[in-house]
C-alpha cells in the first residue's frame, strides 16, 4: 500500500459520514462511553462511592427496567408499542402478593398472574396484529382494563391480606456473594433470550420485516398477524415477570407499583437505538440505555428535589433522542 | 351509489342527495350522536331520577376531558400526539390558582387568566419547536415534557392547594339563567368553537388536515410542513390552558399531580371520536361527543351500583371493541 493509498485510506476514516455509519451501525459503542461517562460523573459528585456494592445495586435497579425495555424494544421493532406494561407488572406483582395467604400459596399467584398477562398481551396482539388497530392505543385501552381489574380485584381480597412473598424479596433484593444480584438469574436468561431470538431466529426476521416495511413482509409470506399476536403476548409476559422481580426488589405489593417505570422503559429503547418507527434496533443497546437511565436516576436523586428531578430527566431524555436523531440521521 | 338512484330521483330530491351526502361523511359523528342518545335513554330507564341537574353534573364533570380531547384532537389530525396534555393541564391550573390565592380579585383574575393562557401557548410552542427541529418522533418529546412540566408543576404547587376566583368557579356549575342548558356545556362549546370555526376556514386548517393525511404530498404542494405542526401544537397547548383552567374552576383549587388517566382518555376520546391517529381525518365535534359517553358509561356503572373501578374497565373495553369494529369495517371496505 502506498503512502498515498494510506492517507485516502485515513481521510475516508476520518470522513463525517463514515462516522456516522459507524455509529448508526454500532450504537453501542457511543451508548457504553456515555455510560462510562456518566459513571466518572457519579465518582466525582460521591468521590468514593463507584466500588463493587455500587455497581451490584445499579444492575440490581436496572434490571427491572431492562426486561420492561425489553417490551418496548420487541414491540418497537415491528413498528409498535407496548404501552399497558407497567400495568400488566404492576398487576402481576399484585396478584401474586395476594395469594400468599391462599391454598396454593404464591406459586399459584404466580402461575394466575402470567395467565392473566397472557391473556393481556393476546387481546392486544389481537386488536393490533388481526384488527389492526394503532398498537399505541390498544395497549393504552389494554393498560387502563387491566388497572381496573387489579383494582377490582385489590377490594376483593381486601380482607385476606396481602404480602410479598419471601422468595420473591430474596430473588428481587439480596445478593449472592455480597455483589451478584439475584434477579441477574431472571434477567440472563431473558436477556439472553431476547438477542438469540432477534439475531438467530426467523421469529426475529419477521420482527424486524413487518417493522421495516409491513407490506412487502406479506407479500413475502409472513403472516404478520400471528407473529404479532405473539409478540404481545412474549411483551406481556416479560412485563410480569419483570413485575415480580419489582415486587420482590421494592418489598411492595400496590397495583401503581411499576407505574413510574413507564417513561423510563420507552425511553431505555430509544435511547438505545431501537427506532419507534420500526425495522431497526436491538436488545444489547436497550440493556445499555437501562444502565444509563438508572445511573442518572441515581445521580439526579442525590443532587436535585423530586420536582428538579422530574424536569431534569426528561430534558436529558429530549437531548439525547436528539443527538441520536443528529448523529445517525434517522429516529 | 347504488344504481336504483334514478335520474328523476336525483331531479326531485337534489337536496335529499346533499343531506344523505352529509350523513354518509359525518356517519361515524353521527352513530356516535345516537350511541349517546341511546346511553341517555337508558340512563333515565336505570335511575328516574336523573334529569337535568343531574345532566349539568356531569357536564361539569366533563368540562376538562373535554376541552383535553379537543386540544388532542387537533395535535392528532396533524399527525402528532401529544401525551403531556395532562400535565400542561397541571402547570396552568397549578400557576392560576397560586396566582388567585396571592392576588386576590375579580380583574386580576381575568390578568391571571390570561397569563395562565399564555402559559399553555408557550408550552405548546416548546413542544413543537421540539418537534419539528429534533425531528425525535412526537410521542418521546411529549412523553419526555409530561415530566418536565409536572415537574415544574411541583415546583409551583408542592401541594395540592390556591385559590379560583368566583367568577371562574361560577362558570363551571349551574345552568344558563333561566334556561335549561348547563353552563359548562356553553363555554365549552364557545371555547371550541371560537377556535376551531375560524381555524377551519383558514389555511393553516386546511394545512393540519393535509400535513396530517400525507406529510411528503404536502411539502410538495407547498404547505409549510413545520410551521403548520409547531401551530397545531401551540393551538393544542392554548386548549390545554383552558382545559387546566376549568380544572381550577371546578375544584377551585391547583392540585400538582397530573391525572393519569386523562392522556389515556383523552386519546381514547379523539379515537372514539372518529379521528384517525394516522392523521389527517376528523373533527371536534365527535371526540366531544365521545367524552360524554365515556363519561355516562361511568356515571351508568354507579347508578347500577357496579364497583366503580369497573368503570374504567368498561372504558378500555368499549375503546378497544370500537377500535376494532371500526378498523374491521375499514379493512373490509379497502378489500371490496
Amino acid at each position: 500500500m502506498t503512502a498515498a493509498d494510506r492517507s485516502v485510506d485515513r481521510k475516508r476514516w476520518l470522513d463525517r459520514a463514515a462516522w456516522r455509519n459507524r455509529m448508526r451501525d454500532y450504537p453501542l459503542i457511543p451508548l457504553t462511553l456515555l455510560l462510562l461517562a456518566l459513571v466518572v460523573v457519579v465518582e466525582l459528585v460521591q468521590p468514593g462511592i463507584v466500588d463493587a456494592g455500587w455497581v451490584a445495586f445499579t444492575v440490581r435497579q436496572a434490571a427491572v427496567l431492562a426486561i420492561l425495555a425489553g417490551c418496548q424494544t420487541l414491540t418497537m421493532i415491528t413498528g409498535g408499542i407496548d404501552l399497558s406494561v407497567a400495568y400488566v407488572a404492576s398487576m402481576s406483582g399484585f396478584v401474586t402478593a395476594t395469594f400468599v395467604n391462599q391454598p396454593g400459596g404464591w406459586v399459584l399467584g404466580i402461575g394466575v398472574a402470567l395467565c392473566a398477562a397472557a391473556v393481556a398481551g393476546l387481546v392486544s396482539g389481537i386488536g393490533a396484529g388481526v384488527f389492526r388497530v394503532h398498537p399505541l392505543i390498544v395497549t393504552l385501552a389494554m393498560g387502563l382494563v387491566v388497572f381496573g381489574f387489579s383494582e377490582v380485584w385489590q377490594l376483593q381480597t381486601l380482607q385476606s391480606g396481602a404480602g410479598v412473598p419471601s422468595q420473591l424479596r430474596t430473588l428481587g433484593t439480596d445478593l449472592t456473594a455480597g455483589v451478584i444480584p439475584n434477579d441477574l438469574a431472571v434477567f440472563v436468561p431473558v436477556a439472553l433470550v431476547l438477542i438469540l431470538l432477534l439475531r438467530r431466529t426467523g421469529y426475529g426476521r419477521m420482527l424486524y420485516a413487518i417493522g421495516d416495511n409491513p407490506v412487502a413482509a406479506r407479500l413475502s409470506g409472513v403472516r404478520s398477524w400471528q407473529v404479532l399476536v405473539v409478540v404481545y403476548i412474549i411483551s406481556a409476559e416479560l412485563a410480569a415477570i419483570a413485575g415480580l422481580v419489582e415486587s420482590g426488589l421494592s418489598n411492595t405489593a400496590s397495583v401503581t407499583l411499576a407505574t413510574p417505570y413507564l417513561l423510563p422503559s420507552v425511553a431505555a429503547a430509544v435511547i438505545g437505538g431501537t427506532s419507534i418507527l420500526g425495522g431497526r434496533g436491538g436488545y444489547s443497546g436497550t440493556i445499555v440505555g437501562a444502565l444509563i437511565l438508572t445511573v442518572l436516576g441515581g445521580i439526579l436523586s442525590v443532587l436535585l428535589p423530586e420536582p428538579w428531578r422530574q424536569i431534569v430527566f426528561g430534558t436529558i431524555i429530549i437531548a439525547v433522542a436528539a443527538t441520536y436523531t443528529r448523529f445517525t440521521g434517522e429516529t | 351509489m347504488t344504481s336504483s338512484a334514478t335520474t328523476p330521483d336525483r331531479l326531485r330530491s337534489g337536496s335529499a342527495e346533499t343531506l344523505g351526502r352529509i350523513a354518509r361523511d359525518n356517519a361515524w359523528t353521527l352513530s356516535l350522536f345516537g350511541l349517546l342518545a341511546a346511553l341517555l335513554v337508558f340512563t333515565k330507564l336505570i335511575n328516574s331520577h336523573y334529569g337535568l341537574t343531574s345532566l349539568q353534573f356531569t357536564a361539569t364533570a366533563v368540562v376538562p376531558l373535554a376541552l383535553a380531547a379537543v386540544a388532542q384532537a387537533v395535535i392528532v389530525i396533524s399527525g402528532g400526539i401529544d401525551l403531556s396534555v395532562s400535565s400542561q393541564m397541571a402547570l396552568t391550573s397549578c400557576v392560576a390558582a397560586t396566582l388567585m390565592a396571592n392576588y386576590p380579585g375579580d380583574g386580576t383574575a381575568v390578568v391571571i387568566v390570561l397569563l395562565a393562557l399564555a402559559l399553555g401557548l408557550l408550552l405548546g410552542a416548546i413542544n413543537g419547536a421540539l418537534v419539528v427541529l429534533t425531528k425525535v418522533p412526537d410521542i418521546i418529546i411529549t412523553l419526555s415534557t409530561y415530566f418536565v412540566w409536572a415537574g415544574f408543576a411541583l415546583l409551583v404547587r408542592p401541594a395540592p392547594g390556591g385559590k379560583a376566583a368566583g367568577w371562574l368557579m361560577g362558570l363551571a356549575v349551574g345552568s344558563l339563567g333561566t334556561s335549561l342548558l348547563p353552563k359548562a356545556a356553553v363555554v365549552v362549546v364557545v371555547i371550541v368553537a371560537a377556535i376551531w370555526i375560524p381555524l377551519g376556514r383558514s389555511r393553516l386548517g386546511l394545512s393540519i388536515f393535509a400535513v396530517g393525511s400525507n406529510r411528503l404530498a404536502a411539502f410538495r404542494c407547498g404547505v409549510p410542513v413545520n410551521r403548520t405542526k409547531f401551530l397545531s401544537y401551540v393551538i393544542g397547548g392554548l386548549l390545554a390552558a383552558f382545559a387546566g383552567l376549568s380544572l381550577t374552576a371546578s375544584t377551585g383549587i391547583g392540585t400538582p399531580v397530573p391525572e393519569p388517566t386523562y392522556v389515556l382518555i383523552s386519546i381514547a376520546a379523539v379515537v372514539l371520536g372518529g379521528v384517525s391517529l394516522a392523521g389527517g381525518v376528523g373533527g371536534v365535534v365527535g371526540p366531544l361527543v365521545a367524552v360524554v359517553v365515556l363519561q355516562l358509561v361511568r356515571d351508568d356503572m354507579t347508578f347500577l351500583q357496579v364497583d366503580p373501578n369497573y368503570g374504567l374497565v368498561a372504558q378500555g373495553l368499549i375503546l378497544i371493541g370500537v377500535l376494532m369494529v371500526g378498523s374491521f369495517i375499514q379493512i373490509r371496505r379497502s378489500r371490496a
